[in-house]
C-alpha cells in the first residue's frame, strides 16, 4: 500500500497572534510543530505500512523552515520527503494550497492519501477534502480507525459524534483523520541518527502543473476581510430553560435582529 | 546550549522531552514514594533506542555521539533522577567498557543486547572498605586454567538485582594492589552470583542501589574484559566517561528545580502580588539560571572534548564537581522559595532536593573530583 501522507508545520501555540493590516498569522519568532492531527495521519501511514507494506511520501507546502519538521518525519520512519516551495504559492487559501498539493501527488501513483482532519492555525478543514476533489478520487473525512485494507477496498470508521459509520471505500482514496486513529510514537534514537540527514525532494512552481492564476493570492477565492477576537459586550440575563423552549427563544431572538429562522 | 545542537540534537532532545511529559514525569513521585524501580519505563526508554545512543551503528549502536547522550540524561533527569541514572549507568559503566575493550566475542555476546536493551548493565567497584581508595579492594579472581574463579563482595551498586550483566573489578595479582586488578564480564545468572540487601536512600529512591555477593563464581577466560592487571586504569578511565552522565544528571536536577521555582513563584501571592514579583525572588532565581548555565556549560565542553576524541578527564571532573554543587545548592535555595509547601511531599522540589545529593557522592565524590582536577593542573597547568 502505497501511502502519501499531507502534512502541515503551524505554530507551536494556542495563542495566534494576527496582523492587524494583512489579517494574516504572524508566524515570525514563533516555534513550530507538525500539525498534531497530521502527525497522527503519519502514525497511521506507518501502522498501515507495517500491516500491508508498501512506502510512505510525505508532502508539505510552506516555506523551507518547513524541512526541519520533514527530517523529523524520517527520523519517525517515513521513506520519502518533499517540500512545495515557492514565493508564487504565499498567500494561497485553501482552495490554491489544495490545487499545488493535489498538483504535486498527481505525479506519483499512490493507493491512499491520508491527511490530518484539520490544521491548529487554520481550522478549516478544508485541504484535505478539496485536495480529493482535484484528484478526483473519493474521501471520506473524520476517520477514527482503519478497520482493514482488503482487495484494494479500505474499511474505515467514520466519527460524526451524534453517529459512528463504518464505511468502504474503492482505493485510491483519501482520508482525513480524527487524533483517535493513531498515538504517534517516539522517534527512535536509530532513526534519528541514521534517516534524519536523508535528502528532501523540493519542487517550486515551474515543477508543478499549475497555472499562475490558480495559486497564490491571486489564486485564492477566499479573501480576508477583517480578523478581530470576538468580546463578549452584552451581557444576557441568564434563562433556564427546557429544550423546545430555549429553541423557540433563540430563533425568536434571530428573528428580533433582523434574521431569519 | 541550542546554539551548537545538530539537527539531530535537537530530535533527540525533542522526543526524550516527550516522553518524559508523557510517562517520565507522572511516575517519579510514585516510584520515589515505593522505592520502585520503573521497569515499565526503562522498556519504553528500550523501545525508544536509547541505551544504544551514543555507539557505533557496527556494534549495533544508534550512532549519536556523547553529546546527544548527554542532553537525553539531563531531560530525563529534569523530572526524574531515578531514570536519568538509570541510562547513565548503562551506557557510561557497563556497555561504553565493552565498546572500548571488548573482543569481537564480547562485543557480539554482551554488547549487542546491551544496546538493543534486552540487557541491563551495571558497573561493580566499591567495596565496604574501598571507595575513594579504589585500590584497596578485596575481591579475588583466581586463574583456574580456562575461567578464573570470583569471590567477594561490591556494594551500593546501581542498577544491581535488575540488571543482567555487570562488570566486576577484582584482583588478580592481590600483592600488586591497585596493579593488579583485572576487570570481568559477569552474567546475573552465574552460579555462585547473587545481589544482597537493598539500600534504603535518602534521594534516588526508585533506582536499585544493593550489595553483590560473588562466591566463587566462575566465569571462563572470555569474559576477561582488556587486559589482565590492566584494571585500574581502565576503571579511572570509565568513571571518566561516567562522570559526564552524572553531571548531565546533576544540570538535569537543577534544570527540573528552576522550572519548577518558575512555576510556583510566579502562582504563588503574598502581600497582595505574585512573590515572583519580589526582588529577593528574582535575584534568587537569576543566580539560580546563572549557576546552572555556567555548570551545563562545563557538561558540554566535556561531552565535546570527549566526542573530539581530546583528553577529557579534567573536564569531565569540573563537569560532574560543579555541576553536583550546584545541584544541591540550586535545590535547597529554590524549595526555599516554595516556603512551607516545599517542605511538603505535595511539590516535586522536596525530591529534588533529595535526588540531587547523590551527585555529589557517587562515580567519585566532590572530593575525589579535586584530587583529579588538581592532579592534571599540576601536571599540565591550566587549559
Amino acid at each position: 500500500m502505497n501511502i502519501a501522507v499531507l502534512v502541515k508545520q503551524v505554530p507551536d501555540t494556542t495563542e495566534i497572534k494576527i496582523d492587524k493590516e494583512t489579517g494574516a498569522l504572524i508566524r515570525k519568532g514563533i516555534p513550530t510543530i507538525t500539525n498534531p492531527d497530521d502527525l497522527t495521519g503519519v502514525e497511521l501511514a506507518l501502522q498501515l505500512k507495517e500491516t500491508y507494506g508498501g512506502n510512505i511520501h510525505a508532502f508539505t507546502m510552506g516555506p523551507s523552515s518547513a524541512k526541519n519538521m520533514l527530517r523529523e518525519l524520517y527520523a519517525r520512519g517515513i521513506d520519502e520527503a518533499t517540500l512545495l516551495s515557492d514565493k508564487a504559492f504565499a498567500g494561497s487559501d485553501t482552495w490554491a494550497t489544495s490545487h499545488i498539493l493535489a498538483s504535486a501527488l498527481k505525479k506519483h501513483a499512490f493507493d491512499l492519501v491520508i491527511a490530518g482532519r484539520q490544521a491548529i492555525d487554520g481550522d478549516t478543514a478544508q485541504v484535505g477534502p478539496q485536495v480529493a476533489e482535484f484528484l478526483k478520487i473519493p474521501h471520506v473525512s473524520y476517520v477514527d480507525r482503519v478497520i482493514d485494507y482488503n482487495d484494494g477496498m479500505l474499511k474505515v470508521k467514520k466519527n460524526e459524534e451524534h453517529r459512528m459509520l463504518t464505511l468502504n471505500l474503492p482505493t485510491p482514496a483519501l482520508i482525513t483523520v480524527l487524533d483517535e486513529a493513531a498515538k504517534p510514537r517516539y522517534m527512535n534514537m536509530f532513526d534519528i541518527f541514521r534517516r534524519s540527514h536523508l535528502p528532501l525532494n523540493q519542487l517550486t512552481c515551474d515543477d508543478l502543473d499549475v497555472s499562475l492564476a490558480d495559486i497564490g493570492i491571486k489564486g485564492s477565492p477566499t479573501k480576508v476581510k477583517k480578523t478581530f477576537n470576538k468580546s463578549a459586550t452584552q451581557k444576557q440575563p441568564k434563562q433556564t430553560l427546557n429544550p423546545e423552549q430555549a429553541a423557540r427563544t433563540i430563533l425568536d431572538f434571530i428573528e428580533a435582529k433582523g434574521g431569519q429562522s | 546550549m541550542e546554539h551548537i545542537l545538530s539537527d539531530q540534537h535537537r530530535l533527540v532532545k525533542k522526543t526524550v522531552q516527550q516522553f518524559v511529559k508523557d510517562t517520565v514525569k507522572p511516575r517519579a513521585k510514585s516510584i520515589d514514594e515505593s522505592e520502585t524501580f520503573p521497569h515499565d519505563t526503562v522498556e519504553s526508554m528500550r523501545e525508544m533506542g536509547l541505551f544504544a545512543l551514543p555507539f557505533e551503528e557496527i556494534e549495533g549502536g544508534a550512532g549519536g555521539d556523547t553529546l546527544s547522550y548527554a542532553i537525553a540524561v539531563m531531560e530525563l533527569s529534569k523530572a526524574c533522577a531515578t531514570t536519568g541514572v538509570i541510562l547513565s549507568a548503562h551506557v557510561s559503566l557497563c556497555a561504553a567498557p565493552i565498546s572500548m575493550w571488548g573482543t569481537s566475542y564480547q562485543k557480539e555476546t554482551f554488547l549487542r543486547p546491551l544496546l538493543s536493551g534486552e540487557s541491563l548493565g551495571a558497573f561493580g567497584l566499591t567495596e565496604p572498605n574501598a571507595g575513594t581508595d579504589a585500590g584497596a579492594q578485596k575481591t579475588v579472581a583466581i586463574d583456574k586454567g580456562d575461567s578464573y574463579q570470583i569471590s567477594g563482595s561490591k556494594i551500593f551498586i546501581t542498577n544491581a538485582g535488575v540488571a543482567d550483566l555487570y562488570i566486576i573489578s577484582a584482583l588478580t595479582e592481590p600483592e600488586k594492589k591497585h596493579k593488579g586488578i583485572s576487570l570481568f564480564i559477569v552474567e546475573a545468572d552465574r552460579k555462585g552470583f547473587s545481589v544482597g540487601k537493598k539500600e534504603m536512600k535518602l534521594g534516588i529512591r526508585g533506582s536499585s542501589t544493593r550489595e553483590l555477593i560473588l562466591d566463587k563464581v566462575n566465569v571462563p577466560k572470555e569474559n576477561l574484559l582488556g587486559k589482565e592487571n590492566k584494571g585500574f586504569g581502565m576503571i579511572m578511565q570509565i568513571l571518566s566517561g561516567g562522570r559526564i552522565g552524572i553531571a548531565a544528571q546533576a544540570v538535569g536536577i537543577c534544570e527540573g528545580a528552576i522550572e519548577e521555582a518558575l512555576e510556583y513563584t510566579k502562582e504563588r501571592t503574598q502581600f497582595g502580588r505574585p512573590i515572583s514579583s519580589f526582588q529577593n525572588t528574582q535575584f534568587t532565581l537569576a543566580d539560580l539560571e546563572t549557576k546552572k548555565e555556567a555548570a551545563k556549560g562545563l557538561l558540554i565542553k566535556a561531552a565535546l572534548y570527549k566526542d573530539q576524541g581530546r583528553p577529557y578527564t579534567k573536564e569531565a571532573a569540573m563537569a560532574k564537581l560543579y555541576g553536583a554543587q550546584c545541584a544541591t545548592e540550586i535545590t535547597q535555595k529554590a524549595l526555599q522559595l516554595f516556603g512551607g509547601y516545599g517542605y511538603t511531599r505535595e511539590y516535586d522540589i522536596e525530591r529534588m532536593m533529595r535526588d540531587a545529593k547523590i551527585t555529589e557522592i557517587y562515580e567519585g565524590t566532590n572530593e575525589a573530583q579535586k584530587m583529579v582536577i588538581a592532579g592534571s593542573l599540576l601536571k599540565e597547568g591550566t587549559s
